[in-house]
C-alpha cells in the first residue's frame, strides 16, 4: 500500500555481567469493543453507571439464562481485522473458558480459542527515527470482559460490579516480533491509532478500555534470527506473561524490569518458570502471582448455548468498502498532496480527529504547509496552554484557520498580525475576516502610504541616518519604526526595499 | 485412559464441588469409564466428515446493538448472600 520504505530498528540490547542479552516481546492487546450494547445482552457498555445497573440476567449468570450475540460487535471485530490487513475467518466458534473468581458470575468467559474470527494480520510500527517494525498479528478473537472488584471500600470483603461483565472485548495476539520496550509501547500506540480511526475502540486506557499483557523473554543475540528462520521457539528463552498493563509507561518499565530479572537468573546458573506475573509501579517490580497457578487448566471447550458463527463474504467485503483512511494512508497522502515533512505528517495524522481538523484548514486556506505550521504551532501550542484541549474543544473551528491561512496567503495580513487575529479569534468568537476588516488590520502594500511613512521617520532622525550610512545593519531600526507607525501593517518586504533604497545603502 | 484419585480430587476442586476422600475412588472410576467410552468413539474413521456443531440446520441468531436491558439493580442483587451500597460483597480477594 505503501511506497514508503523503512529499515527495522536495532533489537534492544542489554549487557548482562558475562555477555549481551536481546529481548523477545509478544503482546496480548485487549481493545474494548465500541458497541452501545454488550457482546451476549442488551445491557448497555457505558462507563461510569451506577454499580450493577448496565447488568442483564445474562451478564450476572443467573440460570436458564441464554447469550445472543450482538452483530454489531462481529462487525466492529471485522473492521479491525480489515484494518490490520488482516485474514476474516468465515467460520468462528465460541468456547467457554473455566475459572472461579468473584466477578465472573458464570464461572466461564466465553471466548474464541479454537477458530478465532480473524486469523493473520501485520502493523507497521514507526520508530520515530525513520526506522519501522513490521509486526506480525497471529489472532484477533472475541470475548467477555469480566466485572470489577473493589478491594479498598472495606477491611474484609470486597465489592463487585458486574457493569463491565460481558461487554465485548477483542483480544489482538500479536507474534513475538518485537525487540525492545519502546517498540512494545509504540505497537500499542499504533494499534490504538488504527482502532481510533477504524471507530472500534476508543483507546481509552485509563478507563481500562484498552490493556495489554506483555510477554518477556531473553535470548543471546543472533538466537532470535534463528527463530525468524525457522519459527522454532526453542531458539528463544521461556517467556513470562505480565499481566494487564493499562500505561504505555508502565509497559516499558515493566518490560525492562523483567528482562533484567530473568538475565539475573540465568547468569545465576538458573532458569526461567514460565508464569503469570504482575508488574508492580511503585516498586518497579514483577511479581510472580502464584494464586492463580491453580486456575491455570481453563478447561476449554465449545460453548454449547452458541451455534457457530458464520458470516458471509459479501458482509465482509461490504464493510471493507466502507472503511475509512487509515493512518499509513493519510499520513502518506498528506506528504503527498500537501507537501509535509514525515514529522509534521506524522502529527498530525496521530489522532483521526486531529487529522481531519487539519484537511479543513489546508483545503479552505489553499496553503497545506502554512495550514500544518498553524495549527501544529499556534493551535496546538494554545490548546495545550488552555487547559490541554482536545481539537474538539478548539474555540476556533477549522473553517475560521483556514480564513487566517488564506488571508496570510493572500498577504492580505503580514504573519504577525496573523498572530494578533488568531488571538483575539480564539478570545472573542469572532471571524477571522471580520476582524481584519473591522480592525482595520489589513496589509498595508502600498508603496505610496508606506514612502510617506519611511520619509517621515527619516526626517525626524538625522543622526540616526548618519550611523546607518556607516553602518547598514542599522537599518533595521528604521524598518521597525516604519512597522511601528503604521500599526504593523505594512508589508515587511515593502518597507525593506524602501528603506534601503532612501538611505541609499 | 485410567483416571486415578488424585486426578479426581483436582477436577472436584476446579469445579468447587466438595467430594469426600471416601468418595473419590468411585467417582474416579466414573470418569474412567466416561473416557473409555470417548476412546472406544475415537476409533471410528470420521476422515473427510465435518463435525456436526447443532442438530438444528440454524443460523446463529444475531441480536441489533441496541440497549434494551439493565437498570435493575435490586434484581440483580436480589439473591445475593451480601450486598452493600449497590455491590455484591464477598470475603476479600486479593492478589
Amino acid at each position: 500500500m505503501l511506497d514508503l520504505e523503512y529499515a527495522a530498528p536495532a533489537p534492544k540490547v542489554i549487557a548482562g555481567a558475562k555477555h549481551d542479552w536481546e529481548l523477545v516481546i509478544g503482546l496480548e492487546v485487549h481493545a474494548q469493543v465500541a458497541t452501545k450494547a454488550k457482546l451476549f445482552s442488551g445491557a448497555s457498555t457505558l462507563f461510569g453507571a451506577e454499580p450493577n445497573s448496565n447488568v442483564a440476567f445474562v451478564d450476572a449468570g443467573m440460570p436458564g439464562m441464554l447469550p445472543v450475540i450482538n452483530e454489531a460487535c462481529v462487525a466492529q471485530a471485522v473492521r479491525t481485522g480489515l484494518g490490520l490487513k488482516a485474514e476474516i475467518n468465515l467460520f468462528s466458534a465460541f468456547d467457554r473458558k473455566n475459572y472461579f473468581y468473584p466477578d465472573l458470575p458464570q464461572g466461564y468467559q466465553i471466548s474464541q480459542l479454537y477458530h478465532p474470527i480473524v486469523g493473520e494480520g501485520e502493523v507497521l510500527v514507526e520508530l520515530g527515527d525513520g526506522t519501522a517494525r513490521l509486526v506480525r498479528i497471529e489472532r484477533i478473537h472475541l470475548e467477555q470482559d469480566a466485572g470489577k472488584s473493589i478491594h479498598d471500600m472495606d477491611p474484609t470483603m470486597s465489592f463487585v460490579d458486574l457493569n463491565r461483565t460481558g461487554v465485548a472485548l477483542m483480544e489482538i495476539v500479536s507474534r513475538p516480533d518485537i525487540r525492545g520496550p519502546e517498540e512494545a509501547a509504540a505497537f500499542v500506540a499504533k494499534l490504538r491509532q488504527i482502532m481510533r480511526y477504524l471507530g472500534t475502540c476508543d483507546g481509552n486506557m485509563q478507563n481500562g478500555n484498552l490493556r495489554a499483557d506483555v510477554n518477556v523473554s531473553i535470548c543471546r543475540p543472533g538466537d532470535y534470527e534463528k527463530y525468524q528462520a525457522t519459527q522454532d521457539f526453542s531458539h528463544l528463552g521461556t517467556r513470562c506473561e505480565i499481566k494487564n498493563m493499562n500505561s504505555m509507561r508502565f509497559i516499558q518499565a515493566a518490560i525492562e524490569v523483567e528482562a533484567r530479572r530473568q538475565i539475573a537468573i540465568i547468569e545465576d546458573g538458573g532458569a526461567v518458570v514460565q508464569e503469570t506475573r504482575l508488574y508492580d509501579p511503585d516498586k518497579n517490580e514483577t511479581r510472580s502471582m502464584r494464586s492463580k497457578e491453580e486456575a491455570h487448566d481453563y478447561r476449554y471447550f465449545p460453548d454449547p448455548d452458541l451455534l457457530p458463527l458464520e458470516i458471509e463474504q459479501a458482509w465482509v467485503d461490504d464493510i471493507a468498502a466502507n472503511l475509512p483512511e487509515l493512518p499509513d494512508a493519510k499520513k502518506a497522502r498528506f506528504i503527498a498532496s500537501f507537501g509535509l515533512s514525515d514529522y509534521d505528517a506524522s502529527v498530525l495524522t496521530a489522532d483521526v480527529a486531529n487529522a481531519a481538523y487539519f484537511e479543513d484548514v489546508a483545503k479552505g486556506g489553499g496553503d497545506g504547509k502554512l495550514a500544518a505550521n498553524w495549527v501544529i504551532n499556534e493551535l496546538f501550542g494554545r490548546l495545550k496552554k488552555d487547559g490541554d484541549k482536545g481539537i474538539t474543544e478548539s474555540p476556533i473551528p477549522a473553517a475560521r484557520l483556514a480564513q487566517i491561512v488564506a488571508l496570510i496567503k493572500a498577504e492580505t495580513i503580514s504573519g504577525k498580525i496573523a498572530k494578533d487575529v488568531f488571538d483575539i479569534a480564539y478570545t472573542q468568537d469572532r471571524d477571522p475576516e471580520e476582524i481584519v476588516k473591522t480592525d482595520g488590520l489589513e496589509q498595508v502594500t502600498d508603496t505610496g502610504a508606506i514612502e510617506a511613512a519611511v520619509d517621515e521617520i527619516i526626517a525626524a532622525n538625522p543622526a540616526q541616518v548618519e550611523k546607518a550610512k556607516a553602518n547598514p545593519k542599522l537599518a533595521g531600526w528604521f524598518v521597525g519604526q516604519v512597522m511601528k507607525s503604521t500599526g504593523g501593517k505594512a508589508n515587511p518586504a515593502a518597507v525593506n526595499a524602501l528603506v534601503a533604497a532612501k538611505l541609499g545603502l | 485412559m485410567a483416571i486415578d484419585t488424585d486426578t479426581a480430587r483436582r477436577v472436584a476442586k476446579l469445579a468447587r464441588i466438595k467430594v469426600e476422600d471416601a468418595a473419590l475412588p468411585a467417582l474416579a472410576q466414573e470418569f474412567s469409564a466416561i473416557l473409555g467410552f470417548i476412546e472406544q468413539l475415537n476409533e471410528v474413521d470420521v476422515d473427510g466428515i465435518e463435525p456436526m456443531t447443532s442438530v438444528t440446520p440454524q443460523r446463529l441468531y444475531r441480536r441489533e446493538d441496541v440497549v434494551t436491558d439493565g437498570n435493575q439493580q435490586a434484581a440483580v442483587l436480589a439473591n445475593a448472600p451480601d450486598a452493600r451500597e449497590g455491590f455484591f460483597a464477598v470475603p476479600k480477594v486479593v492478589e
